[in-house]
C-alpha cells in the first residue's frame, strides 16, 4: 500500500533526528574520554604506549566507520553478547571518535610550547598536576575549533547506524520512504535535517578558527 | 564459545579481491574527476563573478554538511522521481565525484588564495599568458602547498566509497555483503575487509608518496 506523504511523517522523521542527536552525543562524551586517554598516551614517555596510541589511531583513521560499525555488530556475538543495533552504533562510534580525537587533541598537546612544561617541571609540578594546570588548558584553547570540526564529521557518521538496522534520522526516512514512495521530498527532508544540525556547528568551527588565527598572528 | 570460520572467506577469496580491484578502480576515478571538479569550484570561488560564487557557496556547504548516505541515496532513488535515472554504479561515481569536489574546492581554494600576489605579478612582468600563469604559478604551488590534505581527502573517500554498496553498486563492500548473504560467516568476512581497506589505505599513501616526490619536490624557495 502506497499511501501520502503527510505531516504525521514528517513528525515521524523529526522524533527520530533525537536519536541522532542522542548517538552523537554518546559518541562524543565516549570520544572524549578514550581520545583524551590516546592523546596522553600518544604524548607521553612510554615507548609502548605511544606506540599502542599511534596503532589505535593508525588502524581507525585507516579503515571505513561502515566496517567498524559491522565488525563491532557481529563481534558483539563473538562476546557472547545479545545484538543490540544502538550498543554497537554507540561502540564502534565511540571508537571513531576516540581515534580522531586522540589525533587532534595530540597535535593540540603538542603545539604547546615545551618550555612550559619545562618551567612546569621545574616548579617540581608532578606530571597529573603539569597535564591539568598548564599543558591541557593552552591545549584546550588551540583544538576547540577542529573539535567542533570533528562534531560535524560525527553527527554525519551517525547516518550509517542506519546500515546495521538502528532507527535514526537516515533510518526514520527510508522507513517513510518505503511507505510513500517519494524519495524526492523525503530524502529532501531528511537532508535538510541534517544541514540544519550540522551548518551552525560548521559557522561556529570556522568562526573560532578564524579568531584563533588572528590570535597568534598578533 | 564462538566458533571461528575463516574458511569461507579463504574460498572466496577471489571474489575479494575482484572486489578490491573494483574498489580501487572507482576510487581512482572518483578522485580523478574530483579533481577536475574542485579546480572548477576552486577558480570560480577565486573568481569576481558573484553569483557564480554564491552557487559554489551553496554546493559546498550542503554537501559539507549533509552525510554521504543521504546524499546517495537522494542521487539514486530520489532523483528518478524528477527524470534523473541512471545505474548503480553510475550513481556511486557521480555521488562520490560530487562529494569530494566539495571537500576538494575548499581545499584547492586555500591552495591557490596562499600564493603570493606578487609571484602573479611577476608572472605577467615576464610576460605569461594568463592561462600560463594560472598553471605555473599559481595552479601548481597551490596543489603543492595543500597536497597533504588533499590527498588525505582522497584516502577518505576511498573509505568512504564503502558506503556505495548499501544502493549494490560493485565494490569490495558489496562483494563482502555477497558473501555474507551466502555463508553467514559475517564477522570472519567483515574482519578481513577491514584488513583489506587498511592495506588499500596504505597503498594509496605510498603512492601519494611517490607522486609527490616525483611531481611535487621542486625548490620551493631560495
Amino acid at each position: 500500500m502506497i499511501r501520502e506523504f503527510s505531516s504525521a511523517d514528517v513528525l515521524f522523521i523529526m522524533s527520530a533526528a533525537r536519536w541522532t542527536l542522542i548517538l552523537s552525543a554518546i559518541a562524543f562524551l565516549g570520544g572524549a574520554i578514550g581520545g583524551l586517554s590516546i592523546a596522553l598516551a600518544r604524548t607521553s614517555h612510554g615507548k609502548w604506549l605511544r606506540r599502542i596510541a599511534a596503532w589505535f589511531i593508525q588502524v581507525f583513521q585507516g579503515t571505513p566507520l561502515l566496517m567498524q560499525l559491522f565488525l563491532v555488530y557481529f563481534g558483539l556475538a563473538v562476546v557472547g553478547l545479545p545484538i543490540n543495533p544502538l550498543l554497537a552504533a554507540a561502540v564502534a562510534l565511540t571508537l571513531h571518535a576516540s581515534a580522531y580525537l586522540g589525533e587532534i587533541w595530540r597535535g593540540a598537546i603538542e603545539a604547546v610550547p615545551s618550555g612550559q612544561t619545562e618551567a612546569a617541571t621545574a616548579l617540581a609540578l608532578s606530571y597529573p598536576d603539569r597535564m591539568r594546570h598548564v599543558v591541557l588548558p593552552q591545549a584546550l584553547r588551540i583544538a576547540t575549533a577542529p573539535t567542533v570540526g570533528f562534531l560535524v564529521q560525527l553527527i554525519k557518521g551517525t547516518s550509517l547506524a542506519s546500515i546495521i538496522g538502528f532507527t535514526e534520522l537516515t533510518r526514520a526516512g527510508q522507513i517513510v520512504n518505503n511507505a510513500t514512495f517519494k524519495p524526492f521530498l523525503v530524502f529532501g527532508t531528511v537532508a535538510a535535517i541534517y544541514f540544519i544540525l550540522c551548518w551552525p556547528l560548521s559557522l561556529l568551527a570556522r568562526h573560532m578558527e578564524t579568531r584563533m588565527r588572528r590570535a597568534i598572528t598578533r | 564459545m564462538y566458533q571461528f570460520n575463516f574458511q569461507p572467506v579463504v574460498d572466496s577469496m577471489d571474489l575479494l579481491l575482484h572486489g578490491a580491484w573494483l574498489t580501487v578502480r572507482l576510487s581512482l576515478m572518483a578522485m580523478a574527476l574530483g579533481l577536475i571538479v574542485s579546480v572548477l569550484g576552486a577558480i570560480g570561488k577565486t573568481s569576481g563573478i558573484r553569483p557564480v560564487r554564491w552557487l559554489i557557496d551553496v554546493y559546498v556547504e550542503v554537501i559539507r554538511n549533509t552525510p554521504f548516505l543521504v546524499q546517495i541515496f537522494f542521487i539514486f532513488f530520489g532523483l528518478p522521481a524528477v527524470g534523473v535515472s541512471m545505474s548503480a554504479n553510475t550513481a556511486a561515481l557521480v555521488a562520490l565525484v560530487i562529494n569530494v569536489g566539495a571537500y576538494g574546492t575548499e581545499i584547492i581554494r586555500a591552495g591557490i588564495e596562499s600564493v603570493p600576489q606578487g609571484q602573479i605579478e611577476a608572472g605577467r612582468a615576464l610576460g605569461l599568458s594568463p592561462a600560463k600563469i594560472f598553471r605555473y604559478v599559481v595552479l601548481k604551488p597551490a596543489l603543492r602547498n595543500i597536497y597533504p590534505s588533499l590527498t588525505s581527502q582522497f584516502i577518505y573517500l576511498m573509505l568512504t566509497s564503502s558506503v556505495v554498496s548499501v544502493i549494490s553498486a560493485n565494490d569490495l563492500a558489496s562483494a563482502g555483503a555477497d558473501l555474507n548473504a551466502q555463508t553467514f560467516a559475517s564477522f570472519e568476512i567483515y574482519l578481513v575487509l577491514t584488513i583489506m581497506y587498511f592495506l588499500l589505505s596504505l597503498g594509496f599513501s605510498a603512492l601519494f608518496a611517490v607522486i609527490r616526490r616525483l611531481f611535487f619536490t621542486y625548490p620551493a624557495s631560495r
